[in-house]
C-alpha cells in the first residue's frame, strides 16, 4: 500500500514539473513580448505593458486560476481542462514577473551601448537583437533561474480551484486516506526541496559566475 | 453563447467581502510583524552567531524556500494537530506564515546587516556606544533602511499568498468567495470581484509602508535617495 502511496506522490511532482516547465516557456514567452512593450517608444503600448505588469503581480495567483478557469466561458468554451487552465493562470502570472525582470535587465544594459550601436548605423531591430540582448540575456539567466524556484512552487494551488493533480494535491489526498500529514507532506516538501533547491543553487553559481565576469 | 454578466448578485455579499479582506488583513499584520522579528533574530544568528546557529539558520531558509507555504501550512497545522497540539486555526495559519516570511526576511536582513561597513562599528565603539546601543542604531536601523523596498515587497506578496490559506479552512478574502460562490453561482464576477478588492488591497498595503518608511526613515526622505 505504502509502495502506491510513494508511487502517486511521484506522479504528482511529475504533474508539478510538467505544469512548471509549460508555465516557463508560455510565461516566458508572453514575459518577453511585455518587457519589449515597456520598452516601446509607443507610449500606449509602453503604458499599457506597465499596467499589464502592475495588475497580475498585485492579484493573487489563485484568483488568476479563477479568472483562467471560469473566463473562457465568455468565449462560449463551458470548461477547460486542468491543466489548460493552470498553465493559462500561471503563465499570466509568469509573465508580469518575468516581463518585469527582463524589463530591468533590459534597461540594465548600460546607455553608452546603445548611442554606441546607434553611432554604428545599426537600426532599431539591429541595435536590440545584436547589442541589446546577447548583454541582457547574461543578466537575466540568473533571476530567471530564481524564478524558476518560485514557479514550482505556486503549482502547488492549481489544485484548490482549477483540480490539477500535482505534488500538493497528491500529498493531501493520500494525508485524507491515511492521516499521517507529517509522513506524507514531509515527504511532499522532501519532494518540492529536492526540485527546487539545485534551482536555486544554481541560480547563485550563475550570478557569481556572471559577475566575475563583469568586473 | 452570449454571457451575461450579474455583478449585482455578488456585490450583495459587500459585508462578506468587506469581513474576509479585514482578516486578510489581520492577518498579514500579526504575520509581518512577528515575521520580521524572527526573521532579523534569525539574520542576526547567521551573521554573527557561532557556527551551529549559523548553519541551523541556514538550514531553515533553504529548507523554508525551496517548499511551498502550502504545503507547509498542512504541514505545521495538520502535523502539530496529529500530535495532539491543536492550535486555534487562526494562530496555526499566523504560524505558518510567520515560519515561512521569517526566512525570506532573514535573507533580506543579512545583506542589510552585511552592507553595514566594519568602520561604522568601529566608530560607534570609539563613540562609547554600548553593545545594544551599536546594535540597534548602528547595524539594525541603517540595514533596516537600506532593505526597506525589499521587505515592503516581501509582506504585499505575503498578504497576496495568504489566500491559498483558505485551503486550511481560514475564512479570510479568498476563503469567503467560496461561500459568495456557493450562494450566488456567479464564479467568473466573484473572481472579478475578488481581483480588484485585492488589487486594492495591495495599493493600500503600498501605501501605508510607504508612509511606515517616511516616518521610519526621515534621513531618507530628506536626502531623497535610497542610501
Amino acid at each position: 500500500m505504502q509502495a502506491l502511496f510513494l508511487l502517486s506522490l511521484l506522479e504528482g511532482a511529475f504533474g508539478t514539473i510538467v505544469l512548471s516547465i509549460l508555465t516557463f516557456i508560455c510565461g516566458g514567452a508572453v514575459g518577453f513580448v511585455v518587457a519589449l512593450a515597456r520598452l516601446s517608444p509607443i507610449r500606449p503600448i509602453a503604458l499599457a505593458a506597465a499596467a499589464y505588469i502592475q495588475i497580475f503581480q498585485g492579484i493573487p495567483l489563485l484568483v488568476q486560476m479563477g479568472l483562467a478557469y471560469f473566463g473562457p466561458i465568455l468565449l462560449g468554451i463551458d470548461s477547460i481542462p486542468p491543466l489548460g487552465a493552470a498553465t493559462l493562470a500561471m503563465s499570466i502570472f509568469a509573465s508580469a514577473y518575468l516581463g518585469q525582470i527582463w524589463y530591468g535587465c533590459l534597461l540594465s544594459v548600460a546607455k553608452p551601448q546603445w548611442e554606441a550601436a546607434e553611432t554604428l548605423g545599426l537600426n532599431r531591430w539591429q541595435r536590440m537583437t545584436r547589442v541589446i540582448l546577447p548583454q541582457s540575456i547574461r543578466i537575466a539567466t540568473p533571476p530567471s533561474v530564481g524564478f524558476m524556484v518560485i514557479i514550482v512552487k505556486n503549482t502547488s494551488v492549481s489544485s484548490l480551484v482549477v483540480g490539477y493533480h500535482e505534488l500538493t494535491y497528491n500529498a493531501k489526498i493520500i494525508n485524507n486516506a491515511t492521516f499521517e500529514p507529517f509522513l506524507y507532506f514531509g515527504l511532499a516538501g522532501l519532494l518540492y526541496f529536492m526540485i527546487c533547491y539545485p534551482l536555486s543553487v544554481q541560480s547563485r553559481s550563475l550570478e557569481r559566475k556572471f559577475n566575475v565576469a563583469h568586473r | 453563447m452570449e454571457y451575461e454578466f450579474d455583478f449585482k448578485a455578488v456585490l450583495a455579499y459587500g459585508p462578506l467581502f468587506s469581513q474576509g479582506a479585514w482578516t486578510t488583513l489581520v492577518l498579514t499584520f500579526w504575520a509581518t510583524l512577528a515575521g520580521f522579528s524572527f526573521g532579523t533574530v534569525c539574520a542576526v544568528g547567521r551573521t554573527s552567531g557561532p557556527r551551529w546557529l549559523q548553519a541551523l539558520v541556514g538550514a531553515y531558509v533553504e529548507i523554508i524556500r525551496n517548499t511551498p507555504l502550502l504545503i507547509q501550512a498542512y504541514f505545521l497545522i495538520f502535523g502539530l494537530a496529529s500530535i495532539g497540539i491543536r492550535l486555534p486555526i487562526m494562530v496555526g495559519v499566523v504560524l505558518a506564515m510567520v515560519v515561512n516570511i521569517g526566512s525570506y526576511t532573514t535573507e533580506v536582513m543579512r545583506a542589510g546587516i552585511e552592507s553595514i561597513k566594519r568602520g561604522q562599528l568601529e566608530a560607534a565603539e570609539c563613540l562609547g556606544f554600548s553593545r545594544a546601543q551599536t546594535f540597534l542604531h548602528v547595524i539594525l536601523k541603517p540595514a533596516m533602511e537600506r532593505v526597506y523596498p525589499s521587505l515592503v515587497s516581501l509582506y504585499v506578496l505575503l498578504m497576496l499568498g495568504s489566500s491559498v490559506l483558505s485551503a486550511v479552512g481560514v475564512e479570510e478574502l479568498f476563503g469567503i468567495s467560496n461561500r459568495v460562490q456557493s450562494a450566488t453561482y456567479r464564479n467568473f464576477e466573484v473572481f472579478i470581484v475578488l481581483g480588484a478588492i485585492y488589487l486594492a488591497l495591495t495599493l493600500v498595503l503600498r501605501g501605508v509602508f510607504w508612509g511606515l518608511g517616511q516616518v521610519l526613515f526621515p534621513r531618507r526622505r530628506k536626502l531623497g535617495t535610497a542610501l
